[in-house]
């Protein structure tokens, strides 16, 4: 199926379904894809049906993505869950797959609103099932109303911990510990920014109250957490640290770690936009420019996939860049273009002020990010351990590509994304390179395993797959060698 | 792993997993009902045969494939359960064209 649209948008987080708001409202033909089965993106998923209990637990800002959600699916918009982008062409050519089938969608202007992910944490022992992402328990508590079954460890750094941690003794569930990784050194680096974040004083004041819910709570806190490793023999049995100056060892079926979040790239990156390497948050993101646009022509990035902001940020940038597409159309003039944008934009210049305070109170620790040992998992798909990418690096590996020729990692089903991160800070430091200096992998269409069935499909859709047997992913070629 | 918390929501969706049968609440992906039913480990790796259990839940982290209605490396955490879902986790070394 061809189709032609002004503007595509892809993910339908907040920064999407504003974008997508904002262009129905200027008339722009527009087309919403989103891989997930339902609207909100990872912040305000959802299940099928409302839960009035859970959604109370899950906050105010939760409730405001509902309200967010329901304006979305009431505006008549285009709206393509369940798809999946896996080739992006230098046309503006989106190459997708649905459960039926694949499709093909042209559009004049793109915006990528494809968010965020949770930075590795590759400690050893973090593959052991029972070891997940805060974000990741947030999902389950979300979409299937779920807790931990026996009290739970949250460990590592940023906000989400604690918001996790209070949503979860909401809902009723019990914790055993958080520990937190949070180097001390960090309030100092982030005092300067404190003036600024006052103005977003309800910010501040939540993240307080956070605290304050945990002491009621009783909840068993360690801060200044270092050594961080997961025991188990086929799962997660216990989590040991130092803390305080002294070794811990806690037992728990399930641990969630957490060190922030991080731009998705993964599109971006395999498109060819200019990148730049974000010193405090650590992390790549795309070089933008007022109206979210990538150095590709008629491709804008929003939200969080452009750098960490937030779901209330990434609303505005959404907004903004709608506005920015639409002005290329022709749709509008700069003047209504700028004059629509000026409330998003001093809505932004107030959350950055709060922004620069947190991320530099919750910059993760070197040991959260980069293992110390040579044995611990970097690239878990393909379980190439910190002393290869170390060994590679000395070889000669001077950026992410060449180590991934020379060790593999980053060539199983997950492409990198979960090992980038760690490879980039592991061959900057075994080769005393700044981070910025070393080149990120070149992720390749498709950004996510496809059926030959589904390529065939593209040329002649009369094409069906008979037998499993045809559907051949990259990983099932490489078992059989 | 995960228990749910008392809700109206009856569990009218059955799969099975491993041939187990398994009720779940509609809209839960295949992932959650692992983790609901206390499976941990949702495959064992091609590599080593090391355990592995979902860690994203988001579609990022390809830690959860598991074999669907006899296609295999699906990502259980980004296909919801639906009744009569035949869901078999991926042990190991996967072999082309098993189902």
């Amino acid at each position: 199926m061809m189709a032609r649209v002004q503007l595509a948008i892809v993910g339908a987080g907040p920064a999407g379904m504003a974008a997508a708001l904002e262009a129905k409202r200027l008339g722009l033909a527009c087309a919403l894809i989103d891989e997930q089965p339902r609207p909100g993106g990872q912040i305000y998923r959802r299940g099928s049906a409302r839960d009035p209990s859970l959604e109370a637990a899950l906050g105010p800002e939760y409730a405001h993505g509902m309200a967010l959600i329901e304006r979305f699916l009431a505006a008549g918009i285009d709206y393509r869950p369940g798809t999946t982008l896996w080739d992006l062409s230098s046309t503006r050519r989106l190459s997708l797959v649905t459960a039926s089938g694949a499709e093909e969608l042209d559009a004049d202007q793109v915006i990528l609103a494809t968010g965020a992910m949770e930075r590795p944490v590759p400690i050893p022992g973090w593959t052991l099932p029972g070891v997940m992402g805060a974000g990741a328990a947030q999902i389950m508590l979300k979409t299937a109303g779920a807790v931990p079954r026996k009290p739970a460890v949250l460990a590592g750094s940023g906000p989400l911990l604690y918001l996790l941690a209070a949503q979860w003794l909401e809902a009723g569930a019990e914790i055993r510990a958080l520990v937190e990784t949070t180097p001390a050194a960090n309030r100092f680096a982030a005092a300067p920014y404190l003036p600024a974040a006052l103005w977003q004083r309800k910010l501040l004041s939540k993240g307080l109250d956070l605290l304050a819910r945990l002491k009621r709570a009783k909840v068993k806190r360690f801060t200044g957490a270092a050594d961080l490793a997961i025991e188990g023999a086929r799962a997660c049995e216990a989590i040991r640290f130092r803390a305080g100056g002294a070794a811990q060892r806690i037992e728990a079926e399930l641990v969630l770690l957490h060190e922030g979040v991080i731009p998705h790239v993964h599109a971006s990156l395999a498109i060819g936009c200019a990148h730049d390497w974000d010193p405090v948050q650590l992390c790549w993101r795309p070089r933008l420019g007022a109206w979210g646009e990538t150095s590709v022509e008629g491709v804008a990035i929003a939200g969080d996939g452009g750098g960490i902001n937030g779901a209330e940020a990434a609303e505005h940038l959404g907004h903004l860049a709608a506005l920015g597409a639409a002005h290329r159309l022709g749709a509008i003039d700069a003047a209504a273009r700028d004059g629509a944008a000026r409330e998003s934009r001093a809505m932004l210049r107030r959350l950055a002020g709060a922004r620069r305070f947190v991320d530099a109170l919750y910059r993760p620790a070197r040991g959260q990010r980069v293992p110390k040992d040579d044995a611990t998992l970097v690239c878990r798909c393909e379980e190439v351990p910190a002393g290869e990418i170390r060994r590679a690096a000395r070889l000669g590996a001077i950026g992410l590509t060449q180590a991934k020729a020379y060790t593999r990692c980053g060539m199983g089903p997950c492409q990198g994304r979960l090992c980038a991160p760690t490879v980039q800070a592991l061959v900057a430091e075994t080769r005393g390179m700044e981070a910025a200096a070393v080149p990120p992998y070149r992720p390749r269409p498709p950004y996510k395993p496809v059926t030959l069935g589904m390529i065939a499909a593209f040329r002649d859709p009369a094409f069906r797959v008979e037998s499993a047997a045809e559907h051949l992913y990259r990983q099932d070629v490489k078992d059989e060698v | 792993m995960f228990r749910r918390r008392p809700s109206d929501a009856a569990a009218t969706v059955t799969l099975t997993v491993d041939g187990e049968t398994l009720s779940v609440r509609p809209g839960e992906s295949v992932a959650a009902a692992l983790l609901l039913s206390g499976r941990a480990e949702a495959r064992a790796t091609a590599v080593s045969g090391a355990p592995r259990g979902p860690y994203c839940m988001m579609g990022v982290c390809f830690e959860c494939l598991v074999s669907i209605d006899g296609v295999g490396n699906r990502q259980a955490c980004m296909v919801e359960a639906t009744d009569g879902m035949r869901v078999e986790r991926q042990m190991g070394v996967r072999r082309i064209g098993a189902a």
